[in-house]
């Protein structure tokens, strides 16, 4: 494999080309922004709330392609979940899903979709 | 001989293979490699000469001063500085900009006014604000055009009787934009301003003469000059400096001390206090050694027309937009880039992948990533030891780079 295919496997290229959970949310119950000051990345994330579960989040954000695909599988890996769970999600969580070899350079693209989700649900 | 023949073998580095291809290295600007002439002084230092500096009687004492203040005279032949005095030392451009701001930043009074360029990096934009903040002094920026050059009519609006320092990049980290250094300095001395000037990527570029520039303040750092890292130099024009009170107190910047006074000591030292980077010092005298051996005209005209090659690649390339003057004029040794819907990092992540070593990002300039209306930018940049055919690779994997993602 090449090392360009190593790093962005075939889930960030998916996810990141049509991200699933990109866009606002209306009548969101918290919504949460930051940035990643390495690189200026930022991130928004809109949930919203039923009876403690998590009905539905959605982000937006200028990002690069991992931070893209890591912010689209955390709002899926939130929905359905109840706020303690989700706001528990971890960097392992996400990587299993995206199936790519992210280094340590790079690990910030995955956590801040993750920081941001978890300050929106406080919210 | 093209200069990167006579120097690449130089620098132990460039062997290396990175994914499997030669390294080609394009991010000088953020720190230059190093020649074996200047790891070996270091070591040589280390192994033979090294004490503390300027009190130590003793012979590794005297020979690690004699080094030390050899140095200085290096860097005041290499800048043109009229007197060795001049010469600050510092741990490196970030550390000057920061000691001069804080040093003026205690002659400032609220109601006085600081000016500034939007294509600052932030370390000639951050001291700046924490001086407004502390003495209720007001900050304005000249505005960058759309080819990359200052507005200098904004600059004349913007000089008052009020403005007490005008601080500007020499050469843009991003843009590569050369400003008219003489030309502000010039205005700026209309209104009795001081001038400070951030050289971080002009010293590595061209040829210095501070009698020439004529600024107060001239500052840069040996890492992106095929130096050390943790070393740089605050030139002071001998006048200024020496009515200005150190910013920093410590050992070395003193002759008498009582419990609750002290008296200076004399320039330079005056503005070094402890025990300052003395291995660096000689890192610093090798790689000036080794630059104006070659000749900065000769390093500008290879930098510049390595420039002028990516510039003219890249603006060839769909999809590509390129940042700063336009072809044919005059830059420094960067370029940077943006290519359509893909983020800067992931255009720095897959060149990597090919061995293609470049920056990406803000650059520590967001105001300037503001105005240009960018998120970041990917940026090439150069050095004595990079090469056309390096250019060349670059502006075929950018090319190639949709395909990729």
């Amino acid at each position: 494999m090449s090392p360009a295919a190593v790093l962005y496997s075939d889930v960030i290229r998916e996810r990141w080309r049509r991200p699933r959970h990109r866009g606002e949310l209306p009548g969101a119950t918290g919504v949460a922004e930051d940035v990643n000051p390495l690189c200026g990345d930022r991130v928004r994330f809109s949930v919203r709330v039923d009876d403690g579960t998590v009905a539905a989040a959605r982000f937006t954000g200028d990002s690069c392609a991992i931070c893209t695909a890591a912010a689209d599988v955390a709002a899926e890996l939130a929905t359905g979940r109840s706020t303690g769970e989700a706001a528990r999600l971890a960097r392992e969580d996400v990587l299993e899903v995206l199936r790519a070899d992210v280094r340590p350079t790079r690990m910030r693209c995955v956590t801040l979709p993750l920081s941001v989700l978890t300050m929106a649900l406080a919210r | 001989m093209r200069l990167d023949e006579l120097t690449r073998g130089d620098f132990p580095i460039l062997e290396r293979i990175v994914n499997g291809r030669p390294l080609v290295y394009l991010d000088s600007a953020a720190s230059s490699q190093k020649p074996r002439t200047v790891i070996e002084a270091m070591t040589r230092y280390y192994e033979r000469s090294h004490a503390n500096v300027h009190r130590s009687i003793h012979t590794l004492g005297e020979e690690a001063t004699e080094l030390y203040e050899l140095a200085r005279d290096r860097v005041q032949r290499f800048i043109g500085a009229p007197a060795r005095e001049e010469v600050v030392f510092t741990r490196g451009t970030t550390d000057g900009l920061g000691l001069i701001a804080e040093t003026i930043g205690r002659t400032l009074a609220a109601g006085d006014e600081i000016v500034v360029t939007e294509l600052e990096h932030h370390s000639n934009l951050i001291p700046w604000q924490l001086v407004a903040r502390d003495r209720g002094v007001t900050i304005k920026a000249v505005p960058v055009r759309p080819d990359g050059a200052l507005d200098l009519e904004a600059l004349d609006r913007m000089l008052t009787p009020r403005t007490r320092v005008v601080a500007f990049a020499h050469v843009s980290n991003v843009l590569g934009t050369i400003t008219p250094v003489t030309e502000i300095v010039r205005r700026a001395r209309q209104v009795g301003a001081l001038t400070v000037v951030d050289g971080a990527q002009a010293a590595p570029h061209l040829k210095l003469d501070m009698s020439a520039l004529e600024c107060d303040f001239y500052v840069f750092s040996a890492h992106k000059m095929l130096g050390p890292t943790g070393i740089g130099v605050l030139y002071g024009r001998l006048a200024v400096l020496d009515r200005l009170e150190p910013g920093r107190g410590g050992s070395e910047m003193i002759k008498e001390v009582w419990i609750d006074h002290a008296q200076w000591n004399d320039l330079p030292w005056r503005f070094e206090p402890g025990t300052p980077p003395i291995a660096e010092a000689v890192g610093l005298t090798a790689a000036i050694e080794y630059l104006e051996k070659l000749g900065m005209d000769r390093v500008a005209e290879h930098e510049g027309m390595l420039a002028q090659r990516a510039v003219n690649g890249l603006r060839a390339l769909p999809a590509v937009r390129v940042f700063g003057p336009p072809p044919g004029v005059p830059r420094g040794a960067v370029v940077a880039l943006t290519v359509d819907r893909l983020h800067p990092h992931d255009v720095a992540a897959l060149l990597d992948a090919e061995g293609i070593a470049v920056r990406a990002g803000h650059h520590c300039a967001m105001p300037l990533m503001r105005r240009l209306g960018v998120v970041g930018t990917s940026r090439a940049s150069f050095s004595v030891y990079s090469a056309p055919e390096e250019v060349d690779a670059l502006v075929d994997a950018v090319a190639g780079l949709h395909a990729k993602l």
